[in-house]
């Protein structure tokens, strides 16, 4: 089942990046060639794949997972205006530190997605991340040191979409 | 009309390339550093490769630049976190400026 399904990431990744639709005719040659390719990769390389094949097949997750899209690129836009504020002010206001936060959070690929998200949105981004479930961050303007507080405002607005699209 | 959009994206994403640049001179330790060039060259170079995807449509270049935009969305942050997380247990230290340091009060309570 988890080969079945590399296979078919693969399938839309090749696709993606031959596309064959192009110039009003379908192009079946590369499409075979891809079917190919794709089966050989995902027979070698399935055991190497997802621990939890299951998750894929859940619905719900897909339409979190498109609510997910634009908060994410909102607070991505947020965090570039902020760097941009930060760099381009005359006086650099920054005030840098490591701090610990924890997360509910378990399975592999939604701790995996939680720190690049983290990364991605403003001031913070993730230096180390530990097996039971605590995230040192380095804020460039550290609001709260303490653990619970400085949770409260990084991880909380992803972990609940989270939760629902990877756990 | 699609090209004066997608040039548009474009020239922003152009723009925050620079920020993400100035940022990297400007910025004291390689913390900060990291940051700033992760923010901004991801948004900026999923920009400029949004609007080839808006110029080129959905064509085999466009398509392209899409799945190279979604890559870059995946990888960067990873690597940031890596390089990160690599020139602190190398002993790389914080701005003196810097507030708090909970990653090294717990590595040295260890």
């Amino acid at each position: 089942m988890r080969k079945g399904i590399l296979f078919l990431l693969l399938l839309i990744v090749w696709i993606l990046l031959v596309w064959p639709f192009s110039g009003g005719a379908v192009d079946y040659q590369s499409i075979v060639a891809g079917v190919v390719v794709s089966f050989f990769a995902s027979l070698v390389f399935g055991e190497l794949f997802t621990e939890s094949p299951h998750k894929f097949l859940g619905v719900k997750r897909y339409l979190w997972a498109i609510l997910y899209i634009p908060i994410f690129l909102w607070s991505c836009l947020l965090a570039n205006l902020d760097v941009a504020y930060r760099v381009l002010h005359p006086l650099l206001p920054i005030k840098p530190g490591i701090v610990k936060v924890k997360t509910r959070l378990k399975s592999k690929s939604a701790i995996t997605a939680l720190a690049n998200s983290i990364t991605l949105t403003p001031g913070t981004m993730t230096v180390e991340v530990l097996d039971d479930g605590y995230l040192y961050i380095h804020w460039i303007w550290v609001k709260e040191a303490d653990v619970e507080k400085a949770t409260l405002i990084i991880v909380r607005r992803f972990e609940n979409l989270l939760e629902r699209i990877f756990e | 009309m699609n090209e004066f959009i997608g040039f548009t994206f474009i020239i922003i994403g152009a723009l925050f390339d620079l920020f993400g640049c100035i940022g990297l001179i400007r910025l004291p330790d390689l913390y900060n550093r990291l940051q700033a060039a992760t923010k901004c060259v991801t948004l900026g170079t999923c920009g400029i490769l949004l609007g080839s995807l808006i110029i080129f449509g959905l064509t085999a270049a466009g398509m392209k630049a899409f799945l190279c935009a979604l890559f870059i969305l995946i990888t960067s942050p990873t690597s940031a976190h890596a390089l990160a997380r690599a020139s602190h247990i190398a002993g790389v230290k914080l701005w003196e400026g810097s507030v708090v340091d909970k990653l090294k009060e717990d590595t040295e309570k260890k």
